[in-house]
């Protein structure tokens, strides 16, 4: 799984074109030959194939290179990138959840009238959202309209409210949905008849009883679109300025920095591919019947 | 009595949910069909004694113009033929590679089934904008590469979605009934099965052109996809973005012509899946 995916990111950045040229470009006049030595020290000539064995046995040891840009050890970049990516991943799944589960609730509750209906509707504009276009929205209001949060950056806690909402907002849209399903038929089972005919209150069937059942599902759910969040942040990052990852992937890009663009993206899809696993090793915590097993 | 009084709402508000994105993506579509006749100028008449003109002032640019003095109203119409192009294109195609190789290796089974697997499996961990970003440095953006990628990307869904099906209907009477009496599997594989899967894969098409057009405009926002010389609702407010202190209608409208759109196919796909699925009430 691994190595399919650093595989195909290493063989399509190769083909990016020749970095050696970029680096020199600022130079002025070029020979051939220097061409020759930068490719050299670079580890350019070698194959690909050997570069590849070089990249993999650095990855087992944390090692991802160094930047072609300065020097700087492609680990040092991604560790001062990745927890501001990840604080941001985190705000806005905690936000989308903590809104998302109460309002799924209540539109199944009322399945068919009127809130319902208005969560519905809220949840399908929220679904054609273009994130970049939110965030951009956002600053015309919150930052130039009304001077409330900073546009971009990141220093304290105020400009990182904008970021988060953003990916929250988003998140929440599909989130609604998803609980709500999930509670419908989670509140057609008997247990539930019976809790009812205990005569418990409504808040303790719903959050206590029901949603205990609901779980499993919706943080199957909530895994599977880590994918799509960390895909969304690279792109609201760059409104914000958001020193993260996908900030640094952009300059990568730009600057054919090779072994950074690869280290990012090899990192994001470890993350995603653990945080799957993650998910299967919280059904154990929140369903006793699997740990059983 | 309640219960028949609930679906009685439910299915009008359905029809409204149709009649809005019937409304929405009809009237979009047809205003970029006819952008050519109804700005013969393409949107690209620089008007610069108009620079940045708020909307409603002139009666000549009722959205405003943008730095150079383009006419916003022109240039969004004219850039919706961009993100409808690759949503649609990118759509179909996926559509087509994904049912042929569904069927294939849900019907037979075997390696095919074992790679479009692994290939879905993939998938999963690498989101589009990361595989987007480093196969546009590698091949370059434009109209073309963008709506390949988006095939590439996608197709496992469909593929995936057929396959189920398929196994699921494979062993029921009428396709062995059509096996029994000799039928060839080409034929068993897209007049037997096909009619019985496609409600399915017809809803994840609408909602996929729209996650599509999300997509393009997110990606030529970045720079990384269509030219930005071309009209596009992506470019349009990558362009739009540096003005906001100054011009907000810049960066609104191209904006808003995307939520529109995207919305109107949203609705669309949300109707049919209950239109196509008599059966399957979890939605309602």
């Amino acid at each position: 799984m691994v190595i399919a995916v650093t595989l195909i990111v290493s063989f399509a950045i190769r083909l990016t074109g020749d970095p050696a040229v970029m680096l020199a470009q600022g130079a002025g006049s070029v020979t051939e030959a220097d061409l020759e030595r930068i490719r050299e020290a670079l580890g350019l000539n070698q194959s690909f194939l050997a570069q590849y064995i070089g990249f993999l046995q650095g990855l087992v040891v944390g090692d991802f290179g160094r930047s072609f840009m300065g020097g700087t050890p492609v680990s040092d970049l991604i560790g001062r990138a990745l927890p501001a990516t990840l604080a941001l991943a985190f705000a806005s799944l905690f936000l989308s959840i903590v809104i998302s589960i109460p309002l799924g609730i209540k539109a199944a509750v009322s399945r068919g009238r009127w809130p319902d209906q208005m969560i519905r509707i809220f949840s399908l504009i929220g679904l054609s959202f273009p994130n970049f276009w939110l965030a951009i929205m956002l600053v015309l209001v919150l930052s130039i309209t009304f001077n409330l949060l900073p546009p971009s950056g990141m220093e304290g806690f105020s400009s990182f409210i904008m970021p988060a909402a953003t990916m929250g907002i988003i998140l929440t849209a599909t989130n609604v949905r998803l609980v709500r399903t999930t509670m419908l038929d989670t509140l057609r089972s008997q247990y539930i008849m019976v809790a009812r005919a205990k005569g418990l209150s409504n808040t303790v069937v719903l959050y206590k009883h029901a949603l205990r059942n609901c779980s499993i599902p919706l943080i199957t759910y909530f895994g599977l679109q880590f994918g799509g969040l960390l895909g969304g942040i690279v792109v609201v990052e760059r409104v914000f300025n958001w020193p993260g990852l996908g900030t640094l992937a952009f300059e990568a890009v730009s600057a054919r920095d090779y072994p950074v663009l690869q280290g990012v993206i090899t990192v994001l899809s470890l993350m995603i591919i653990s945080i799957n696993l993650l998910v299967d090793i919280a059904y154990g915590l929140v369903d006793p019947r699997v740990r059983k097993e | 009595m309640t219960a028949a009084i609930k679906t009685d709402k439910l299915k009008r508000f359905k029809n409204l949910e149709f009649i809005l994105g019937v409304l929405l993506v009809g009237g979009i579509g047809l205003a970029v069909i006819f952008s050519g006749w109804l700005f013969p100028g393409g949107g690209s008449e620089l008007n610069l004694a108009y620079r940045l003109t708020p909307p409603l002032v002139e009666p000549g640019f009722p959205l405003g113009t943008d730095p150079l003095g383009r006419d916003v109203l022109a240039r969004v119409i004219i850039g919706g033929e961009i993100s409808l192009k690759v949503g649609v294109y990118s759509a179909l195609g996926a559509v087509v590679i994904g049912i042929i190789m569904g069927l294939v290796s849900g019907y037979y089974g075997g390696f095919l089934d074992m790679i479009v697997m692994r290939f879905a499996d993939v998938q999963l961990a690498l989101p589009f904008i990361l595989l987007a970003i480093t196969f546009i440095a590698v091949i370059g953006g434009g109209l073309t590469n963008m709506i390949i990628l988006l095939i590439i990307s996608q197709w496992v869904q469909y593929a995936r979605l057929v396959r189920g099906s398929v196994l699921s209907l494979r062993d029921r009477e009428f396709i062995l009934a059509a096996k029994a009496i000799g039928v060839k599997d080409i034929r068993i594989l897209f007049q037997h099965l096909l009619p019985n899967l496609i409600g399915p894969v017809i809803v994840l098409m609408t909602l996929n052109v729209a996650n599509n057009i999300l997509l393009e405009s997110s990606l030529t926002f970045l720079g990384l996809g269509v030219d930005p010389v071309i009209p596009s609702w992506g470019g349009m407010l990558a362009e739009g973005r540096t003005y906001l202190q100054t011009a907000w209608w810049v960066s609104v409208f191209p904006g808003l012509a995307i939520l529109l759109t995207v919305l109107g196919l949203n609705l669309l796909g949300d109707w049919l899946r209950d239109a196509l699925d008599p059966t399957g009430r979890t939605s309602l």
